[in-house]
């Protein structure tokens, strides 16, 4: 302890108390704090940006999360417009026919009245006409009835024919 | 192997001077050798050698001396002193004598113009004078002081122009990063760490540089002064307590918890503890453990010559050599280990003035306090 007392230099001491009081003043400011403010931005830069690359992963897949939603409802609402169309189109078809039905009924209703009233007036004309036939027949019977009788037998008969012709 | 050369070195009285030319060869002179590459010296020799003529020859150059004695400030260069360590030689300044015994300036009294002896080799007509001197370990510390200001101040200039460091700077980065993330930010809190950093970075690259510079064949052994040491002690004393919170004293002189009776007793120890123990363990540490590792490393050199005679010239050499290489590279790990461990309890001890003991904790449902990590590395340190 003696001799450790004894090694104790005291002028050492103030001359190592002013250099290392200098020394660290001049580190401090010349080293230190430039090195430590860069390595604090440096850090604090690195996290911003792997905050902002977190940010803009989440955005991203947002936005894949909207565009999958976007393309569903797309998706969606082609289905129900094609499902709206092919049902439009069954029933314009159905319409047309049903039209078409109704149209050619009463085509055939007009054809078969017109052929109807066809059948009338020339049944009606056939009536008479036979009328005016058989009494031209009756008149030529009876004339032929008084000359012959055979004769008026084949009067009858061609007239028939002729009848039957027309 | 310490031990065995420290108590040898404590028992024999160091003889110096008048052996053959100088020449260091017996047990006595390795010990002085030894004794006096661990004391500061006024001068910086590289080597010495003896030449033909029998003239003790020594290489390198004289630093100055600066001397604050009775009628001020003294100054002459040191190779005035010729050399001599033993107080033969008198400088004669301003009126004033001074002698140079063991690395120390005496000035001596009145009218004596020799230093005269008792028989314990202690000057009887003369006085020590306040020491002033650029010696070798002024030096070194200048020269380190110099070197950490150019190197780190151009890995500062670096951060202006690019965000990451080129060339040498790239090698410090990391060494300012781990400081900083392993030593300062733990041991003293995310809130207060910043203002600490600077002092706690100066050190450690200022002990690790100097413990390094201890190992070249330079020979500075400026860690293993104890002045050095002292003085980095108490700069952590000084900053500890003049940083310490309510807290911090409050749990020095009048603890919390403890019975009433205790605590008077207890802050008689705290403050020991505080103001005495702490830095002295820190300035002990650092000061033995690089003045243990000279004194090995220069032990084994010494095997050379002490184990001369039973392994004849070449074994006691290669032996030598040997074991010297592994406790370089021992010392090596010691110089890196004493820094971070300087810097590590002077962090720690900061951490423990400025930690901040929040009362009102969280208490979980059947009233416990439920710990923090704070609480639980306040615990700790």
């Amino acid at each position: 302890m003696d001799k450790l007392l004894n090694d104790f230099s005291p002028g050492l001491f103030v001359v190592q108390t002013v250099l290392l009081l200098l020394l660290i003043f001049l580190m401090v400011k010349f080293a230190w704090k430039p090195i430590l403010n860069s390595l604090n931005e440096r850090e604090e830069g690195i996290q911003g940006a792997l905050d902002a690359a977190e940010n803009a992963k989440k955005e991203m897949a947002n936005l894949q999360a909207d565009n999958q939603k976007l393309l569903q409802e797309a998706r969606l609402e082609r289905e129900t417009m094609l499902k709206e169309a092919r049902e439009l189109k069954s029933k314009m078809i159905a319409d047309a026919e049903a039209e078409a039905q109704s149209q050619a009924n009463k085509m055939i209703a007009q054809a078969q009245e017109a052929i109807a009233s066809e059948k009338k007036a020339a049944m009606a004309e056939l009536k008479s006409h036979v009328a005016g036939l058989s009494l031209d027949i009756a008149e030529k019977v009876v004339r032929q009835e008084l000359s012959n009788k055979d004769k008026q037998l084949e009067l009858v008969e061609s007239m028939l024919g002729e009848a039957k012709l027309n | 192997m310490l031990f065995a050369s420290a108590s040898a070195m404590a028992k024999t009285p160091v003889t110096e001077g008048n052996n053959n030319g100088g020449q260091v060869d017996t047990k006595t002179e390795i010990d002085g050798y030894i004794l006096h590459h661990l004391q500061d010296a006024h001068d910086f020799t590289l080597f010495s050698y003896t030449n033909d003529n029998g003239e003790r020859k020594h290489f390198g150059f004289p630093l100055p001396v600066i001397l604050w004695t009775s009628k001020g400030l003294v100054t002459f260069m040191s190779s005035e002193f010729h050399h001599n360590d033993d107080g033969h030689v008198i400088v004669e300044k301003n009126g004033l004598k001074f002698a140079k015994i063991h690395s120390k300036i005496y000035e001596l009294d009145g009218a004596a113009t020799a230093v005269a002896f008792d028989e314990e080799h202690h000057a009887t007509n003369a006085h020590k004078v306040l020491d002033l001197s650029i010696t070798k370990s002024v030096l070194g510390v200048l020269l380190v002081g110099l070197l950490m200001l150019f190197v780190f101040s151009r890995l500062g200039k670096q951060y202006k122009n690019k965000q990451i460091p080129t060339g040498f700077g790239r090698v410090l980065e990391p060494l300012v990063i781990y400081v900083r993330d392993e030593i300062v930010r733990p041991n003293i809190g995310e809130k207060h760490y910043r203002k600490f950093t600077g002092y706690l970075l100066t050190v450690f690259f200022f002990i690790w540089i100097l413990n390094l510079l201890g190992l070249t064949p330079l020979g500075f052994n400026v860690t293993g002064q104890l002045a050095v040491t002292a003085c980095l002690a108490i700069f952590t004393l000084i900053i500890y307590s003049v940083s310490g919170n309510k807290d911090y004293w409050m749990h020095i002189f009048w603890m919390p918890g403890v019975p009433i009776l205790i605590r008077p007793v207890l802050a008689v120890i705290e403050l020991a503890s505080a103001l005495i123990i702490k830095p002295f363990s820190l300035l002990v540490r650092l000061f033995a453990n690089i003045s243990a590792g000279h004194i090995v490393v220069m032990s084994l050199i010494a095997i050379m010559y002490n184990l001369r005679e039973s392994f004849g010239v070449v074994g006691s050499t290669s032996l030598a050599i040997l074991l010297s290489f592994f406790i370089t590279l021992i010392e090596v790990l010691v110089a890196f280990l004493q820094a971070y461990i300087f810097t590590m309890l002077s962090a720690l001890f900061i951490g423990m003035a400025v930690a901040e003991h929040d009362h009102d904790h969280e208490h979980d449902a059947e009233g416990h306090e439920i710990a923090d990590t704070e609480d639980v590395r306040s615990d700790f340190i």
